[in-house]
């Protein structure tokens, strides 16, 4: 097939969805970085000072630890997890009704679950009915009243939420990575003497650093929907241990202030530019050596 | 001897495994029961339970997994007398239609493009596409709210359809499936004198539809459960989704919330069961590289 065909084929087969990319995402988006520079209202350009004010914002700051906060500690997590999981997983040979018990939370939708998780850690909620029964049988604490939406608890409650909803997700692509790996790879080393640790510290991890580059990437995306579960459980104004960076753009977007907004998410969308762009060179590099 | 020891050490150790992995099972299923009995709950008994919630006093709430006095009467009120709930839960159905469908006809032809025809510039194009994929809806809520304002679409369904409806992640998904065809295919199709559209009706398609039945069972999952988008750009409630009005339902009417919450899990539950190979494969597409 020659060269202009090929060319004009593509264009065809590309054009709707790339016009309506260019008419919803694209324009609007170069709209958002001229706001960004920008006053709210006039249209007056401004310079940096939208970014200044964001900066110096202790809302839009709290959220930004907090969500770093939160990545940190529920990527990992869920990285290990996964992993832990998928490794037994992988050698046994009917492995479908456990694949579903994983996978199921991802089918379930927030608001309903939402409704269990407050029965769960209200401050009369199984939970503490759980932990009230332990200490009664081992003698020693007694009621446990503790309100798990509205203190210091509440992140913890969001992470074992995240964990929950994305564990077989994570697994799925676990189990597609170690099936990539050649049985000879680990058959060879078996015959060389190497135990089951040294065969998957040696063998299996190093042959799934592909897998992890995805895993972190599409956690990475995942956690941003975890705004869901907070919102549900503890409305736009949360106790500031799980106050988002999600809740702030929904606040200024209610409040219209837009021009917060626009530098917001300049500083947002770069920021998550730059993180992809990082872990696809490491790949790649890796890929080549 | 010795081998039939290890032979049941070996069978015992497997069985250990499952057994430990079934545990998070727990996990799974307890809220699908408390969901469940809830649901056929009479409000009373409810009420009872949960009494805790609106007196004020610290003793704790309580359950019962088979309840005292099985009721369908919330169902009947919800599904016989709450005509608002209808509404809903057509607007559920129609937009998650409506952006799967749209999807298909828009998402398709890009992933075939992208797969099929190499051209300058198209690798780059893709990894645009693949980063707009990646973008959470909060840094582009913006953007889309300054085109629907201009549009004049906010307040409407289309306002939540039409930026879905090009959404990049449907076109990494099928792009998948039609990557996993041999190119030597189309090769042959061509000196046979098949025209491109023929190519990508006859072979593409058939051969290359797991990708984009992912991209539909992942879709639908996704909004079915959406709630971001009609939170920011719809305010009247008649227009909802059923994900978005259901948390609004209080306490005071838990028997409400608990069927609406069983009924808008059925189609979750359906699609779940017979998509999930696709779920899987869906998941696995979307961790594939370029």
């Amino acid at each position: 097939m020659n060269k202009s065909k090929n060319l004009i084929s593509f264009l065809i087969f590309i054009a709707p969805s790339f016009l309506g990319v260019i008419i919803f995402v694209l324009m609007p988006f170069g709209d958002v970085l001229k706001r960004s520079f920008s006053t709210a209202i006039t249209g007056q350009f401004v310079g940096v000072s939208n970014y200044k004010t964001i900066f110096q914002n202790q809302a839009f700051l709290l959220a930004v630890k907090n969500t770093l906060r939160f990545t940190f500690i529920c990527i990992p997590l869920l990285v290990v997890i996964g992993f832990l999981i998928a490794w037994p997983l992988s050698k046994l040979k009917n492995a479908g009704i456990i694949k579903s018990i994983y996978l199921f939370p991802l089918a379930m939708p927030t608001a309903t679950i939402v409704l269990v998780w407050k029965m769960v850690f209200y401050k009369q909620g199984f939970l503490n009915i759980l932990l009230t029964k332990i200490g009664e049988w081992l003698g020693t604490w007694g009621m446990i009243q503790t309100d798990y939406l509205d203190t210091e608890a509440a992140f913890w409650v969001l992470v074992c939420s995240y964990i929950w909803k994305n564990t077989g997700y994570t697994v799925v692509l676990w189990l597609a990575g170690i099936a990539g790996i050649p049985a000879e790879f680990l058959d060879a080393a078996k015959v060389d003497g190497a135990g089951s640790i040294q065969r998957i510290w040696y063998i299996v991890l190093p042959n799934l650093k592909g897998s992890l580059y995805t895993i972190v990437i599409l956690s990475f995306l995942n956690s941003f929907k975890i705004y869901r579960e907070a919102y549900l459980v503890a409305g736009a104004y949360p106790h500031k241990s799980i106050y988002l960076l999600q809740h702030t753009f929904n606040n200024w977007f209610v409040n219209l202030e837009l021009d917060k907004m626009a530098a917001a998410a300049i500083c947002t969308g770069g920021f998550l530019f730059i993180i992809i762009l990082l872990l696809q060179k490491m790949w790649d590099r890796d890929e080549a050596s | 001897m010795k081998k039939k020891v290890y032979q049941f050490a070996e069978g015992f150790k497997r069985k250990f495994i499952i057994f430990i992995l079934m545990l998070p099972g727990f996990f799974v299923i307890f809220p699908i029961i408390i969901l469940i009995t809830g649901s056929v709950m009479d409000q009373y008994e409810l009420k009872e339970y949960l009494n805790p919630i609106f007196n004020g006093f610290s003793d704790f709430i309580s359950w019962k997994l088979m309840p005292d006095y099985p009721s369908f009467a919330n169902y009947g009120k919800l599904l016989f007398m709450t005509p608002q709930f209808f509404v809903l839960f057509w607007n559920s159905m129609r937009m998650t239609a409506c952006i799967l469908a749209g999807q298909i006809l828009v998402g398709v032809p890009a992933a075939w493009a992208f797969a099929v025809y190499r051209v300058k510039g198209s690798k780059i194009l893709f990894a645009l596409y693949v980063i707009l994929m990646l973008l959470p809806f909060q840094v582009t809520m913006l953007s889309s709210y300054l085109v629907l304002n201009r549009l004049s679409l906010l307040n409407t369904q289309q306002a939540i359809i039409l930026p879905a409806i090009f959404s990049t992640f449907p076109v990494f998904l099928t792009y998948g499936g039609f990557r996993s065809i041999p190119n030597q295919l189309f090769e042959a199709a061509r000196v046979d004198g098949a025209s491109e559209r023929v190519i990508f009706f006859k072979i593409g398609l058939p051969l290359g539809k797991s990708g984009l039945l992912s991209a539909m069972v992942l879709g639908f999952l996704e909004y079915w459960n959406m709630m971001e988008q009609p939170m920011a750009f719809l305010d009247e409630q008649a227009l909802w989704p059923l994900s978005l009005y259901l948390p609004q339902i209080n306490w005071s009417q838990a028997g409400f919330a608990f069927c609406a919450s069983v009924i808008i899990l059925i189609p979750a539950v359906f699609i779940f069961t017979f998509g999930q190979d696709y779920l899987e494969q869906g998941i696995i597409y979307s961790g594939l590289k370029e």
